[in-house]
Formats: structure tokens, C-alpha cells, sequence
């Protein structure tokens, strides 16, 4: 009988506190121990067999999981509504354990062409040595994933909050190109955080996060997740032999029939995460999981402060113009409004006045605002995208991607705003002196 | 087709009370997932009696396997089925009409296993019914062990775990 009551669903908060983390059965520990070890002991031989032929969960080498770990995946999982989870070494490694799950040599896939700055290099030049194709493609009209496709095309790949800002995607309807093709829509949701906004909800079957950013959140962790929704129909989509045939790699299992919907982070566990190694470590997964209880908190922070500086800057006499789809005057503000309800992050750009060398300036003359390459953090961060993050790419993929040559990238943090803004303030004056 | 949904209490209480299981369409092949459910089962202390007419007579981990339901000479509560949707109708007719004999409470239907004309028989007759679920899997969720590959269990307790084997 199909039981009309339902379990209880948690609410946000409380999952991001509680979910993955019971106390531990043998000491009672009211908080995740970091389980600071390399191996875990057998039962006997038989237990061990087991293990190794996945046939029973449990642990065995902290390389493929660890206790620390899977509090932060099945959290991750809870957050994003999803159904599995793995993480990584850092967010760039689980987009290598996604694709390499995903693509076989020779296949292709679609890639936004606003995307962090890393991820296009890592897509357009290293999967490449990889006999992977990856096409870019301007998402801001989604049809335009409809005409790239390509018959080897095995998956698309968006940030619906786009690095280094201002960009909101229609997730949805991309989504529904996705579905036709029968591929599976992967979402790098880091910009946003699972806070913010879920792709899942959307129509997403994986999401990725990089957790260094607000999941962390306090700047002291590299860290990436996979997350699959369990929702993708890889026998019906009929071209993804790594999911459906048994797999040399793992004595002939057949993955999809074996494990589900979890099917797909279970291989990307079980054989590229085992075969290649970026394994997260247990701290790092302590830090993170400890950030991730105050991430409603901190995200309300970062929007409220972030919508404050935008404004502040939309109308100072030194700011061509500022990028932040929480501006009404913003072309993503509708779709940020849809997407991202709570505010559209806190990571975004804006253009000064006197262009190149004004901006070095003025990165290089603030005083609360630490210059450097990252986001996420409690503190402000800035950079000048074309010369750091986006440096890689050609002028044509910078300008295209939002890193051109007078774009100042901003993450604002959880200061005091009246500290934040007198820092942008002073900083602006001081560079067009 | 509506998702199917089972709450967790339902669940719990079906892998609580269930003792002995006919595994139908058990595969004496080690790769195959039905032969992972039951070494799994097994080890968590349930007696699992293999049916697979092509393997009758054959010993799957230390059990002899039986051609249909109505070969078993024991009692079993459930019968879990690693059939196709459409093979699982007949099965379930048979557990119907067994289901006096051998005490049989619950048809389980495996993960990718749903027939919902066969499922409404066996609940008028009185059974319990879940389908497109695996019995391994749901044990692991509800005792902890699922957590442990990432999984969203959706199991949120301040509660300590009682060790289970
Ligand atoms: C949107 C986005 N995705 C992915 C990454 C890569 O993550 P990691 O640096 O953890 O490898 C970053 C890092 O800046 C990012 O901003």
C-alpha cells in the first residue's frame, strides 16, 4: 500500500545543522569527529571482499570515503534536494569526477560561456587532451543550447548565477533543451549556494558545487561536490554505456541497475574517484560542515550587504556601470526575481570610470577589501578578473564572458556595511586622483 | 505514473517483522545485483531462500534454490522480486494464493520492478505492497549505513544510533 501520510520534511535550516550528522553510536559525540584516517579495519576477509565488490556499504580506504566525508555529501544531498552526493579535492575536481563519470573519448558536451574563468579553461583546453569537446555557447537565449547540439553531446553545463557576475540564466528552459536531448543538465550552483537557489527544482540532474565558497565559507577549505538528483533515466536516454554496461573498471557491474538513483555518484565514487584520487580531506570536511550550519545566516548577510553596495555604486560619479541582477535596471532582474528569490548572491562586477588603470588602482588601494582570487568569504574580497581569474582566455572570451578590461569583481563579505561602503568609497576616489 | 511514496514507518516495520524472504529471480552470478541484495540481507540476519527455475537444485550462498514460490518447503513472509514489471504480475498471483500456506505478508517489487494492477490484488488479498524500491538499500537508509556513501537518507535525529550488526 502506497501510504497517503508522509514523512516529515525539514525545513532548510535545520538540515543544514542536522542532516548527515547524528550523534556518533559509540561515544555519544554530539558534533562530527574528524576521522583523521587513511583505512578502516575488517571484519575478516570476507567483510573485506564485500567491501571491495560494494555489495556491502561500509568503509575501507579514506581515499573512496570517510565518516567526516559523507556528513558533508549527505548534507550537500539534503541541501540541494538531491539524492547522492560525493565530494572532491576542490570544486574544478568534481567537475573532472562528473565529466569523467559522464563522457567516454571522442564525446562532446555544451558549456555556458559564462562560467567561472577556470572552468573554461579546464573544459575548452585540458578536457580537450582528454579527447573531450567541450562547445561554448551564449546561454542568455537558451534555444541557442538547442542549435549547438551535436549527436555526441552527452550533457550541458550552466551556472545559473554566473562567475563573475550579474548573470542570471533561464534554468528552466534550458533544462527543457537538456530534457529533449535527453542529456543530463549539470548546474555549477556555487555562485548562488544551495540557499539561494536550487537547480534541482529547476529541472538540473547534477550540481556542482565548488565548497570552497559559501559553503566553507570562511575562506578555509578547498572543496568540491557532485550531486545527483536520481531523477536522470540513463537507460531510456540509451547513450551513456558507462552508466548502463557492466564496467570493466569494477568486474563487470552494471552501475544504474545496481545502485538506482544513485547510480551516477556511486561510479563517480567507485572508479574515477578511485582510479584519479582527489580525494576531500577529513578536515577540510569538518570546516566546511561546520560552515554549512550558519549558511542561511550568512547568505541573508551577504544579499542584504551586497544589494547595499550595488546600490551605493550604481549611484557614485565614478561607476560606468554595475552588474548585480538585484538592480532593477538589471536585464537579469526578472529572472533573478524567479531563480534566486532571496537575492542574487553577493558576487558581482562593476566597470570604473578610466577603465584598465583606474581599476588596477583602485584593487590595488583598498584597505578592508583583500585583493585575491577567491569568493565566498565572510571578508570582502575584490579583483580585477582580466588580468587573474579570466587571464587564461583569449580578449574575445573575456569580453564575452564578462571579464573585460575595466571589470572589477566584487564578493562582498559580512562586515559592517558602513565599512564596506566608506572602503569602495575611498578606494574610488583614490584611484582617479 | 504517480511517484510512488512509502513512509519511512511503513518501511521499518516491513523489514522489522519480515524473518525469512524468497528472493525470485536470485542469481547464482556474483555481479548481479540480486546476489548483492541477498548476501546483504543475509548478513543483516534475515534467512533468504533463492527462486529461479534455472538454478533449482543449486546451492546460492549456502541456500538451495527452488524452482517457483510453491516448491519453498518453508515458511517466508516476504517475497521480493527481481523480475521485469511485467513477469512480477504472475509472481504475485502465485504469492496470492500461497500466501495462507507459507504466511506470506509482503510482496516486495525491486528497484526498477513496478506493476500496479498486480500490486492492487495483493493489497485486496491483503498484503503489504512496495514497489520500485530495493529491500538492501532501505535497510541501509533507515539504520545509517546509506549515509555512509553520501546518500540523502533524509534521516535527521539528535537521537544517538543504536549499533546494529
Ligand atoms: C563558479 C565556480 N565554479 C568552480 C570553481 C572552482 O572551484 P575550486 O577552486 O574549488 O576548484 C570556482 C572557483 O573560483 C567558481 O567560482
Amino acid at each position: 500500500m502506497t501510504d497517503d501520510k508522509k514523512d516529515k520534511e525539514f525545513g532548510f535550516a535545520t538540515r543544514a545543522i542536522h542532516a548527515g550528522s547524528r550523534p556518533e553510536p559509540l561515544t555519544g559525540a554530539r558534533n562530527t569527529p574528524i576521522y583523521q584516517t587513511t583505512s578502516y579495519v575488517f571484519e575478516d576477509t570476507d567483510h573485506a571482499a564485500d567491501l571491495f565488490n560494494l555489495s556491502r556499504f561500509g568503509f575501507i580506504y579514506s581515499r573512496l570515503t570517510n565518516p567526516t566525508v559523507s556528513v558533508l555529501e549527505e548534507r550537500c544531498a539534503a541541501l540541494e534536494n538531491g539524492r547522492a552526493a560525493v565530494a572532491a579535492a576542490s570544486g574544478h575536481a568534481a567537475q573532472f569526477l562528473t565529466f569523467f563519470t559522464l563522457l567516454e573519448p571522442g564525446d562532446e558536451f555544451l558549456a555556458s560561456r559564462n562560467l567561472y574563468g577556470g572552468s573554461m579553461t579546464q573544459f575548452g583546453l585540458s578536457f580537450k587532451r582528454l579527447g573531450w569537446t567541450c562547445h561554448f555557447v551564449d546561454p542568455t537565449d537558451p534555444e541557442n543550447f538547442r542549435k549547438a547540439l551535436t549527436p555526441k553531446c552527452k550533457g550541458i553545463f550552466i551556472e545559473t548565477l554566473a562567475n563573475p557576475g550579474g548573470i542570471v540564466l533561464d534554468v528552466e528552459k534550458i533544462a527543457a533543451v537538456a530534457r529533449d536531448a535527453q542529456i543530463p543538465l549539470i548546474v555549477d550552483n556555487t555562485m548562488a549556494s544551495p540557499y539561494l537557489h536550487n537547480p534541482i527544482e529547476w529541472g538540473a540532474d547534477i550540481v556542482i558545487h565548488s565548497t570552497t565558497k559559501f559553503l566553507s565559507g570562511h575562506g578555509t577549505s578547498m572543496g568540491g561536490v557532485v550531486i545527483e538528483s536520481g531523477k536522470f533515466d540513463w537507460f531510456k536516454a540509451g547513450k551513456f554505456p558507462t552508466m548502463t554496461q557492466p564496467d570493466p573498471a569494477y568486474h563487470g557491474l552494471t552501475f544504474y541497475e545496481t545502485f538506482g538513483d544513485f547510480g551516477f555518484t556511486t561510479k563517480a565514487r567507485a572508479v574515477a574517484l578511485r582510479d584519479f584520487g582527489p580525494s576531500m580531506a577529513p578536515m577540510n570536511a569538518f570546516l566546511t560542515i561546520t560552515g554549512i550550519e550558519t549558511l542561511p545566516l550568512r547568505m541573508e548577510r551577504h544579499v542584504a550587504n551586497a544589494q547595499a553596495v550595488a546600490k551605493f555604486l550604481a549611484g557614485h560619479p565614478k561607476v560606468e556601470w554595475v552588474s548585480y541582477a538585484g538592480l532593477p535596471s538589471s536585464p537579469y532582474h526578472d529572472l533573478a526575481k524567479k531563480y534566486l528569490p532571496k537575492g542574487p548572491g553577493s558576487v558581482f562586477t562593476f566597470g570604473v570610470k578610466g577603465g584598465f588603470d583606474v581599476g588596477r588602482r583602485m584593487v590595488e588601494g583598498m584597505e578592508l577589501f583583500s585583493h585575491l582570487a577567491n569568493i565566498g568569504d565572510t571578508r570582502s574580497l575584490i579583483l580585477h578578473p582580466a588580468s587573474t581569474t579570466h587571464r587564461q582566455l583569449s580578449e574575445e572570451q573575456r569580453v564575452a564572458s564578462g571579464a573585460g578590461p575595466d571589470v572589477i569583481r566584487l564578493s562582498i563579505g559580512l562586515e559592517s556595511i558602513e565599512d564596506i561602503l566608506e572602503d569602495l568609497d575611498r578606494g574610488l576616489s583614490r584611484a582617479t586622483k | 505514473m504517480a511517484e510512488l511514496s512509502y513512509t519511512d514507518a511503513y518501511i521499518a516495520d516491513i523489514l522489522g517483522s519480515v524473518a525469512t524472504i524468497a528472493m525470485v529471480g536470485a542469481s547464482p552470478d556474483w555481479v548481479r545485483p540480486s546476489y548483492f541484495a541477498m548476501k546483504y540481507l543475509q548478513s543483516k540476519g534475515f534467512r533468504v531462500i533463492p527462486v529461479n527455475p534455472r538454478a533449482a537444485g543449486t546451492q546460492i550462498l549456502g541456500e538451495t534454490t527452488y524452482a517457483d514460490l510453491a516448491a519453498v518447503p518453508h515458511q517466508f513472509q516476504m517475497v521480493d522480486i527481481f523480475r521485469n514489471s511485467e513477469a512480477a504480475g504472475p509472481i504475485v498471483d502465485e504469492a496470492i494464493a500461497l500466501a495462507q500456506d507459507k504466511g506470506i505478508d509482503v510482496i516486495w517489487m525491486q528497484l526498477g520492478v513496478r506493476n500496479d494492477e498486480a500490486a492492487a490484488r495483493a493489497e485486496k488479498a491483503g498484503l503489504k505492497v512496495v514497489m520500485n524500491r530495493c529491500p538492501k538499500i532501505e535497510y541501509g537508509r533507515l539504520f545509517g549505513e546509506l549515509s555512509w556513501s553520501g546518500v540523502n537518507t533524509k534521516i535527521i535525529s539528535a537521537k544517538r544510533q543504536r549499533l546494529r550488526r
